[in-house]
């Protein structure tokens, strides 16, 4: 069975229907099963994945513009799949989640949630594709749809943080494409195909330029230090559902390039970088650490704590340990479920204040303790609490990058604790202390809302007391990876037990 | 053979295309001379039509029977793969440009009158109508079919004098803001006159130089002619410089804006699309036939001038606030993407393929997404005519999301955003250009696309993000012509931005055998 052909398909056959629906109600509806029918398939795909089998599992490839060497081909690795997985965890999650959000712009809500679902189908296929002009394809195609989520529903910003984002991204990626063509004419296989282009570029001057290329663009996207003066500006105008989308699953397209392309096809430019992209990584951590705590508005606060969590996920994949690459890879889906689930709330909490500043708030906890926990969970998830799922990839990235680069790793030990700042100081300000007069009356979470955190509470906590089920898909596919860049991980000085999480 | 003189052949099956145009063109005048007056737009339409299908299948025809390998008409003219693959695309342009003239009233009805003069009124009152724009615009078109499969440069001049002198006249004929529309025709005239008078200067050192008109002659001269470079580098100068001037390469691209802006716009649509292909398609052949030989001398030149094109293309284009001159700009930038492609040159014959598919790609992409988003123009109008400044556009995409969404998407195509044709044409350009050590100008290139981007974004952003004006303009109910036109062209630029690879054969197999010799 052609199972992420399907995926797609249901996908953006859903966005149609979405449009034909004239119903608002019934759109919204529609939206969410459809969300659910692609997500009870991958999950049905992802339970036929056998981590040891093939390095790329369900693929297809189909010719699509023979003259110039470009494939339609899919198919996944376990890097792969838990990114999908965790896109399609997200939709019907930012479905419930936006139920009203369209509204309040008096467009069509119609609009958006067909926006969302083409979104969705461009998610998987950009993390599916194993052809690079294909990849390059999704990775521009699917800016539109954010672009026009974003400017159409966003806040009073919007215009110009939609602008800002698409000119960003475009400009990285009118870099890659350059690359690309590069790297199919030095090549000269004929092919886009990834499989047949690992390998193929043996002089390192080249591979140096052309990783540039790619590099810039995934830099850009993910964000890294000094990249990311777009992210703010997108996360903080676009609304709370569009927002989880940009920073859980579309910013990792720039980590999962590094991991997937940087790495592999150019590894001798990729231990030359190295140094390079570590010491961004680490300046990033810290950077988006004290910035985040300086903010006043709180959707900005938490685009920021992402800079210094990306920063960790860029160091995980450029440490180039299995420790440290499984690390980063589980960091990218972990990340998505914390951040996803702080966007959300903090998200339920403006909505129902009509204020993203910190300062309009406090004292929540009293007049709605349901939302003030779930956020204080989600919170802490963000700052690595043991026993949350992000505290397990986190001190993976750490112990792994500390095998091969100790000052580094510890200077980004710093990022966890003002992790604890920026978080618990917000948490503060807006839920303790005595109730603000404007909140006095604020509702606590209804059954939609709760539906909504639920599932990112539970899998925060499943994930962090048993992340086996996903490392055991990770760890394969980041060994192979690495093993294509031929390295080794180096031998510890001491001998140490086996990792026990 | 002496004293005899060997009358010449003319193979009249291979130059049907453009005979039957110009034979309707001649029966269009007749119409006009005698026909009654409220007979003859229901008589110049469909001759005009028909006879731009005719011509589009009998170029079809040629193609399938096969493309000759020797150029026709002693050698004057060359009905090659590249000449019929850009007949072909200037046909069904100009045919989409015939649609949207007929539409409405967009031609003015006495145009010698003083604009606010009696005479005006009066016409106006009389509805008096210009319909002699249909035989001026089939000149043209036989001009534009004329000029790429020129193979001497005799015949070039005369096919750029029958494509141009039309254009002037038709420019001028706008119904609306009539000072503008006669400064268009004006400026026109006169810099395409200086232009023309370039191209004829070139050739006449040209001939000097190799004792021919003849392309093939001048390059076999290239090679053994010796001690008269001056008129070979000067000729060769003012050649480019007239053809330069109506690719609207900078810096000959000056008029480009205000004509754009002053031409009725559906003359406008054709000018965008049609003569800029066969402008490109005359470029192409003078420069990698007639001076192929050359090529290490006019390359660093036309490589200058491409990154000219593309950065002031871009960068102006920004400060524009009227529609059409904005799109005029960004087609000054496309011209230079375009530039990349005919500098692409390589060794072999297959690399020299591989640019010219992607020209010739390019070139049906570029034209049939502006006919398109000309042909939108023409449907947001308010009180004074079309709504030419931008702040009209306002919220248009709450009033008529269907029309801003098609504007938007062929603006996309415009930015090269994946998914539309505009991608892959400029995909194949630049290819092209990587593989044979372009690579530096691709660069530049990439990043006058991004800036490009920019102001089509910014039109997006005016229609979706901003709040319509409270007097906005309105979207009239187009006519069928004009909505088959913005229907195909959206169509086109789907189908060519997910299956380019039909389009694509085609024009490998146009481009294979390069241009005949």
């Amino acid at each position: 069975m052609p199972w992420l052909s399907t995926l797609m398909g249901v996908s953006v056959l859903g966005a149609l229907g979405v449009t034909l629906v004239r119903n608002d109600k019934l759109a919204k509806q529609f939206t969410l099963v459809v969300s659910l029918i692609v997500l009870a398939l991958t999950v049905a795909m992802a339970v036929q994945f056998s981590p040891n089998g093939d390095k790329f599992q369900f693929a297809e490839t189909y010719d699509w513009i023979p003259a110039f060497g470009v494939h339609y081909g899919v198919a996944v690795d376990g890097i792969a799949l838990v990114l999908i997985l965790l896109s399609v965890i997200l939709v019907p999650i930012v479905v419930l989640a936006s139920w009203h959000d369209a509204e309040a712009g008096k467009r069509s809500v119609r609009t958006y949630f067909s926006l969302l679902l083409v979104l969705e189908a461009m998610m998987i296929g950009v993390f599916a594709a194993t052809d690079v002009f294909l990849f390059y394809v999704f990775f521009e195609a699917m800016l539109i749809p954010m672009y026009f989520m974003i400017g159409s529903y966003g806040g009073a910003q919007r215009s110009y943080a939609a602008v800002k984002f698409l000119l960003y991204s475009l400009f990285g990626g009118l870099l890659m494409l350059v690359a690309v063509i590069a790297l199919y004419s030095i090549a000269g296989k004929g092919t886009f195909m990834f499989t047949d282009l690992v390998g193929t570029i043996q002089d390192v001057t080249t591979q140096k330029w052309l990783f540039l290329g790619f590099f810039i663009a995934f830099a850009i996207k993910a964000p890294l230090w000094p990249f990311h003066t777009w992210l703010p500006d997108a996360a903080a105008q676009a609304p709370a559902g569009a927002a989880v989308l940009l920073v859980g699953v579309l910013d990792k397209v720039g980590t999962y390039g590094m991991l997937r392309f940087c790495l592999e096809l150019f590894p001798d430019a990729a231990k030359f970088f190295t140094p390079l992209v570590i010491t961004l990584s680490v300046i990033g951590i810290v950077y988006g650490a004290i910035v985040a705590i300086g903010q006043t508005d709180m959707k900005r606060l938490i685009a920021y704590t992402s800079v210094s969590h990306f920063g960790f996920i860029a160091m995980g994949v450029f440490a180039m340990t299995t420790t440290a690459g499984a690390g980063a890879t589980l960091y990218m889906v972990n990340h998505g479920f914390s951040t996803g689930a702080l966007f959300l709330i903090a998200g339920f909490l403006i909505y129902r204040r009509g204020s993203q500043y910190i300062a309009d708030y406090g004292g929540v906890q009293k007049v709605a303790p349901i939302l003030a926990g779930t956020f204080l969970v989600a919170g802490l998830s963000s700052l690595s609490l043991p026993g949350l799922s992000t505290f397990v990839s986190e001190f993976m990235v750490l112990t792994g990058t500390f095998q091969r680069y100790v000052v580094p790793s510890v200077i980004a030990t710093v990022g966890v604790i003002l992790a604890a700042i920026y978080i618990l100081w917000m948490y503060q300000r807006t839920m303790n202390g005595p109730t603000a007069e404007s909140v006095k009356s604020l509702p606590d979470l209804n059954a939609r809302e709760k539906w909504v955190v639920a599932p990112l509470v539970a899998l925060l906590l499943v994930f962090g007391f048993y992340p086996k089920p996903l490392l055991d898909v990770i760890h394969p596919a980041v060994q192979d990876t690495l093993s294509s860049v031929s390295v080794t991980d180096p031998q510890p000085a001491v001998p140490v037990a086996q990792e026990g999480q | 053979m002496n004293g005899t003189i060997e009358a010449p052949t003319i193979e009249y099956a291979l130059l049907a295309p453009l005979l039957v145009v110009f034979g309707a063109a001649i029966v269009g005048v007749l119409v006009e001379a005698f026909a009654p007056r409220y007979l003859r737009s229901a008589i110049h339409l469909p001759l005009t039509l028909l006879s731009l299908a005719g011509a589009f299948a009998l170029a079809v025809w040629q193609a399938v029977k096969g493309v000759p390998t020797e150029p026709a008409a002693m050698g004057a003219i060359a009905v090659d793969g590249p000449a019929l693959f850009i007949w072909g695309t200037i046909l069904i342009l100009a045919f989409a440009s015939v649609l949207l003239i007929k539409d409405e009233e967009h031609f003015v009805g006495a145009a010698a009158a003083v604009p606010g003069s009696a005479e005006e009124e009066q016409a106006l009152v009389e509805r008096a109508a210009h319909t002699e724009v249909y035989p001026l615009l089939l000149f043209a078109v036989g001009g534009m079919l004329l000029f790429p499969a020129a193979n001497d440069l005799l015949v070039a001049f005369v096919a750029l004098e029958v494509m141009s002198l039309p254009l002037y006249l038709l420019c001028g004929l706008a119904r609306r803001r009539r000072l503008l529309s006669q400064e268009a025709a004006v400026k026109y005239f006169l810099l395409g006159a200086f232009s023309s008078a370039f191209f004829l200067y070139g050739t006449a050192l040209l001939y000097g130089y190799a004792g021919s008109v003849d392309l093939v002659k001048i390059n076999q001269a290239l090679g053994s002619v010796g001690g008269q470079d001056t008129l070979l580098y000067i000729g060769a100068a003012m050649l480019g410089v007239g053809l330069l001037f109506k690719i609207g390469a900078a810096p000959f691209q000056s008029w480009k804006p205000d004509v754009y802006q002053g031409s009725p716009t559906p003359i406008t649509a054709l000018m965008a699309s049609g003569t800029l292909v066969a402008a490109f398609g005359a470029l192409l052949r003078v420069f990698w036939v007639g001076l192929g030989g050359l090529d290490w001398d006019w390359r660093p030149v036309l490589y200058g001038v491409a990154i000219l094109t593309m950065v002031v293309g871009a960068i102006l284009a920004i400060t524009q606030t009227d529609i059409k001159r904005m799109l005029a700009y960004s087609s000054i930038a496309h011209g230079g993407f375009l530039l990349i492609g005919v500098i692409a040159t390589g060794h072999t014959q297959a690399e020299n393929t591989s640019a010219l598919t992607g020209l010739l790609f390019y070139l049906v992409a570029y034209g049939f997404t502006t006919v398109g988003a000309f042909a939108v123009v023409t449907m947001v109008r308010d009180a004074g005519g079309e709504a030419w400044h931008l702040s009209r556009w306002a919220g248009l995409g709450k009033r008529s999301p269907l029309l801003a969404g098609v504007f938007a998407f062929f603006l996309l195509a415009f930015a090269g955003i994946p998914l539309t044709s505009g991608f892959f044409g400029k995909y194949a350009v630049f290819q092209a250009a990587v593989a044979n050590g372009a690579t530096p100008l691709v660069i530049i290139g990439v990043v006058a696309s991004a800036v490009a981007a920019f102001f089509y974004v910014r039109v997006i952003v005016l229609m979706f993000f901003s709040d319509p004006a409270a007097d906005g303009p309105s979207v009239v109910l187009p006519s069928r012509g004009t909505a088959a036109v913005v229907g195909f062209a959206a169509l086109a630029t789907v189908v060519l931005g997910v299956f380019p690879q039909p389009v694509l054969d085609l024009a490998h197999t146009a481009a294979q055998s390069l241009f005949v010799r």
